[in-house]
């Protein structure tokens, strides 16, 4: 059966369609979802594409948090359902305490918009259980919040779990321990500022993004 | 009876989180001749007013406001200042 992916479109995401594509190139079947929806129909997971969702009003995340349709994905997401956040998508999970940790400016106040080598540090995530510790993947980042902060206790924690998925293999933006990506404790909700969906067809540079989504589509 | 109170809310990275604007800002100052400056820090103002009964039930009111929504708690800290609005 295919997999449904639901992609959750606020007012300001703009990488929704993107997902969508890639979802479908990998084998599994994108369908949009609006943020005023409150339930998820039958979808099998769902994506929180990048973007500005409410144009990053407050702090990055802090209103999409509220949107209507976060009730039924932190409902999703407490059920073991996978739930991915790309860039924003990540920014609006922290902010919602599905994960924890925050987004903060890049060291260097650059936006970045550049291609970025990745370390797989988890198999223990519905994005990277079809990989191996110690791949590297090459997969744009765009962002100007992608700084990842946390206590020292929550990096014992992230560490102690298994729940730091990616790390860069050349720090980019300041992310404390070169988080590039976590995950929960379960490892079915997963956030990470780089953006798979734009490494997903040989056209764009990398097809290591795919492989990531491949493991969303096959996660039953 | 409710009163109204004026509200403002410093909303300030917390100590130990480094602050690349404060940092950028630190740096560009002696380039315009102001020297011996340190220590800056660039947060958020917000200012709103909140009827409640009574200063308590503004406060409480406004801390769960900044808990809850206007502050990240995991990299920010807030100054909460009330008075009766005029």
């Amino acid at each position: 059966m295919t997999t449904k992916v639901g992609v959750v479109v606020f007012p300001g995401s703009n990488c929704e369609q993107d997902v969508v594509e890639a979802v479908d190139t990998v084998g599994g079947s994108g369908q949009l979802l609006w943020h005023k929806d409150t339930c998820l129909g039958d979808v099998d997971a769902v994506v929180l594409p990048g973007g500005f969702a409410h144009g990053d009003y407050l702090r990055t995340g802090a209103m999409a948090r509220f949107s209507p349709i976060m009730g039924a994905v932190e409902r999703f997401a407490r059920d073991g359902g996978p739930v991915v956040g790309i860039c924003n998508g990540f920014q609006i999970l922290t902010e919602a305490q599905l994960l924890p940790g925050a987004l903060y400016k890049n060291r260097g106040l650059k936006f970045l918009c550049q291609p970025a080598v990745l370390r797989v540090e988890s198999m223990d995530s519905v994005l990277t259980r079809g990989l191996s510790i110690g791949d590297e993947l090459q997969i744009p980042i765009n962002h100007f919040e992608g700084n990842f902060i946390c206590s020292e206790q929550v990096l014992e924690q992230l560490r102690d779990k298994n729940q730091i998925v990616f790390t860069y293999r050349d720090n980019p933006n300041g992310a404390t321990a070169d988080i590039a990506g976590i995950c929960n404790e379960n490892g079915n909700v997963v956030g990470m500022m780089p953006h798979p969906e734009r490494a997903a067809h040989p056209l764009l540079g990398s097809t290591d993004g795919a492989l990531l989504l491949k493991g969303l589509i096959s996660s039953d | 009876m409710s009163t109204a109170f004026d509200v403002a809310v410093e909303v300030s990275l917390r100590d130990g989180i480094a602050d690349p604007e404060g940092l950028t800002i630190e740096r560009a100052l002696p380039a315009l001749g102001f020297s011996g400056v340190s220590g800056v820090r660039v947060g958020k103002s917000l200012r709103f007013v909140v009827e409640a009964s009574d200063e308590d039930e503004a406060r409480t009111q406004v801390e769960a406001m900044c808990e809850r929504f206007l502050a990240n708690p995991v990299i920010e800290d807030v100054d909460i200042s009330l008075s009766p609005a005029l």
